[in-house]
């Protein structure tokens, strides 16, 4: 437990307890189940889009069109249930596209070797155009089933509540666990971010593991879009502008390492809850204005990677 | 010629300027109108001048091996401080408000510049994430320094800087000329272009060559931050206020793809300003060209996005490869084949 690779986990889940325990001493009514529960029901989308990111992270790469992909994912998914469309034929054709598309930007990085950050970039700037090719206005979505979805509140012991979402990103964040971990295609990311050229060398199918994880990224990013259909129940292109900073800001928090090879899903988790605790503080506090939420994030990321660098260079003393 | 490192995007920029004569023959025209020059191409150089700036100084950034995703965030900040300081004046035309703004907004950019490379080049960090703090944090600070608001002044003084004009040509032009003829003097008359392509390569190299990479790197870091600050003064002027939430927004986006266009490598070691110049050219060009064909607006970033594509598909060196591969294998003749088996 109290490996030294831990330490960036024990922090960021320390400074969560932390953080959460300033403000049940500050607040009345801070300190119960539901405002947890709401961290989580107000981030399930940004929770599921994180999984995946953390995956690019750790295999050396970024995708920066995961905030754009959600909102492309909103108006498919709100022009195609105008059509008539049944939800059941949306869900998995959105999914698909998701998919689809981080295949196609992982087709691109590994067979012309043009840097992830660009690509994901030109897929950044061609997801958000296409959503307005389909409308520049906000579409409504009155379909049943969705609303159903969005209205639904699970009970759990005590009063307290948490909606579908919730159980989705629950489920995505306890898949990316076991693949991250327990898979080959897990090790093989890893192996990837640690050194392209050695897990050549070894082996790996580093084609395959790259395109794969831009296609996990793109499911995810598509996944997280229909839970945010179902926040918002509309669709619109201007849809989780500039999510994907908060995503690479929930995962670095989380401890894991921007050159890749190093990271876990369960700090991506709590880095993830961090964000969300600030943002609760901040509504509680009342007269604090909203962008005190990016500041604030701004001194955590420093906080995170001087220690991470504090870290990684005690590493390199012991072993020399 | 195809080897030349300006080939491409020279081409790329011909190719969209020959659309838009073929598309409409006036493109070209130029006319006087109240002293002054009018006309696209004007248009073009104008409102592409603070992209160039931001672009001239992100090119050396990117020399280095480096990135500075903060410029959005510092072009909001100077932009928010300059009219800000100006807005609390009472005599908001006088030069001596004007100049201390300006002067003090610069100091700023700098300074926050300077933080940049302090934690690239002291503190190691990587420059993606060393940058990606102030990006975040930055924009944040540009709205805590406008309270939220978007700061309008009516100085005319201020004005001049971004929307004034000179010789019958936009007074931005001249800065951008300006700033181009210091960077690549720096660069291509003194040592520093080669210290910062050897820094580029590999920093501990350079070192043991006696190279001061922490004050190469400090300085150029500096350096994009003051283009930003530049940039940021030059968009409030022109519009006459600061707004801190969406000045300066994708910014960074726009000029690391100015310079990638122009043939600059991400990986650093090997720069080019006079491509930067032409990629941040072609970047505004695209635009214009967008709104003057009758393109919708809405589908500018589809374009964008298809032109990035095909710009850095066409720099890839194993696309042209697999492109010639195809080309080659098609065209072999069947007899041949079967000859070299037997």
């Amino acid at each position: 437990m109290f490996n030294r690779k831990f330490i960036p986990i024990v922090v960021t889940l320390g400074l969560f307890i932390l953080m959460f325990a300033v403000g049940s001493f500050r607040y009345t009514g801070f300190f119960s189940l539901q405002v947890f529960n709401n961290l989580l029901i107000d981030n399930a989308f940004l929770l599921i889009v994180a999984v995946g990111m953390t995956f690019v992270i750790v295999s050396g790469g970024i995708d920066l069109s995961v905030g754009s992909v959600i909102a492309l994912t909103t108006m498919v998914s709100a022009s195609l249930l105008e059509q008539g469309w049944p939800p059941y034929a949306v869900i998995p054709v959105v999914l698909l596209m998701g998919a689809g598309f981080g295949w196609g930007m992982g087709a691109i990085i590994y067979y012309f070797k043009i840097q992830p950050f660009i690509v994901t970039l030109a897929g950044m700037f061609l997801a958000r155009g296409l959503c307005y090719v389909i409308s520049i206005n906000t579409i409504i979505i009155d379909d049943a089933f969705y609303t159903k979805v969005a209205q639904t509140k699970i009970s759990l012991p005590g009063g307290n509540f948490i909606s579908i979402s919730v159980i989705i990103a629950i489920v995505v964040v306890a898949a990316g666990f076991y693949i991250a971990h327990y898979t080959r295609f897990g090790r093989n990311t890893y192996a990837l971010g640690g050194s392209e050229q050695s897990a050549l060398l070894m082996g790996l199918p580093v084609k395959s593991t790259k395109i794969k994880v831009y296609m996990f990224s793109g499911l995810c990013s598509s996944l997280a879009g229909v839970v945010f259909t179902f926040y918002m129940l509309s669709g619109y292109g201007l849809h989780a502008m500039g999510l994907e900073l908060d995503a690479i800001a929930a995962v670095v928090i989380g401890g894991t390492l921007l050159t890749g090879g190093v990271g876990y899903i369960v700090g991506t988790f709590f880095g993830v809850m961090i964000q969300g605790v600030i943002q609760t503080i901040i509504s509680f506090e009342g007269t604090l204005s909203s962008w005190w939420t990016k500041i604030v994030i701004g001194v955590l990321l420093f906080v995170f990677i001087i220690l991470q660098k504090l870290l990684s260079e005690r590493k390199w003393t012991l072993r020399s | 010629m195809v080897k030349h490192h300006l080939f491409w995007p020279v081409a790329v920029l011909a190719a969209l300027l020959l659309f838009n004569f073929i598309y409409s023959p006036d493109f070209f025209s130029i006319i006087v109108r109240n002293g002054n020059l009018y006309g696209s191409l004007i248009d073009i150089l104008n409102f592409g001048s603070p992209l160039i700036i931001v672009a001239l100084g992100m090119t050396l950034v990117i020399a280095l091996g480096g990135i500075d995703l903060s410029v959005g965030s510092v072009v909001a900040i100077a932009g928010a401080i300059s009219c800000l300081l100006i807005s609390k004046g009472t005599d908001q035309s006088a030069w001596s408000l004007v100049l201390m703004a300006i002067g003090v907004s610069i100091a700023v950019a700098i300074v926050l510049g300077l933080w940049n490379g302090v934690l690239v080049s002291i503190f190691g960090m990587q420059p993606i994430i060393a940058t990606l703090i102030l990006m975040v944090a930055g924009r944040g600070v540009a709205q805590l320094i406008a309270d939220g608001q978007i700061i309008t002044v009516s100085s005319k003084t201020y004005n001049y800087l971004g929307a004034g004009s000179l010789a019958m040509l936009p007074f931005s032009i001249f800065i951008v000329a300006a700033m181009f003829i210091l960077v690549s003097l720096l660069t291509r008359r003194t040592a520093l272009g080669l210290y910062i392509e050897s820094i580029g390569c590999k920093p501990t190299a350079s070192r043991l060559a006696g190279i001061r990479s922490r004050t190469v790197m400090l300085a150029v870091y500096m350096f994009c931050g003051l283009c930003a600050g530049i940039a940021g003064l030059i968009l409030s002027s022109n519009v006459s206020s600061a707004d801190g939430n969406n000045a300066g927004l994708w910014y960074e986006l726009d000029a690391i793809l100015a310079v990638v266009i122009g043939g600059t490598s991400l990986n650093g070691g090997r720069f080019s300003v006079t491509g930067t110049l032409i990629g941040a050219l072609i970047i505004q060009t695209l635009t214009t060209t967008i709104y003057m064909t009758g393109v919708p607006p809405e589908i500018t970033l589809v374009v964008k996005a298809f032109v990035v594509l095909v710009v850095c598909l066409v720099q890839s060196e194993s696309f042209r490869k697999a492109i010639v591969a195809r080309w080659k294998t098609r065209h072999y003749p069947a007899e041949r084949e079967v000859k070299q088996h037997v």
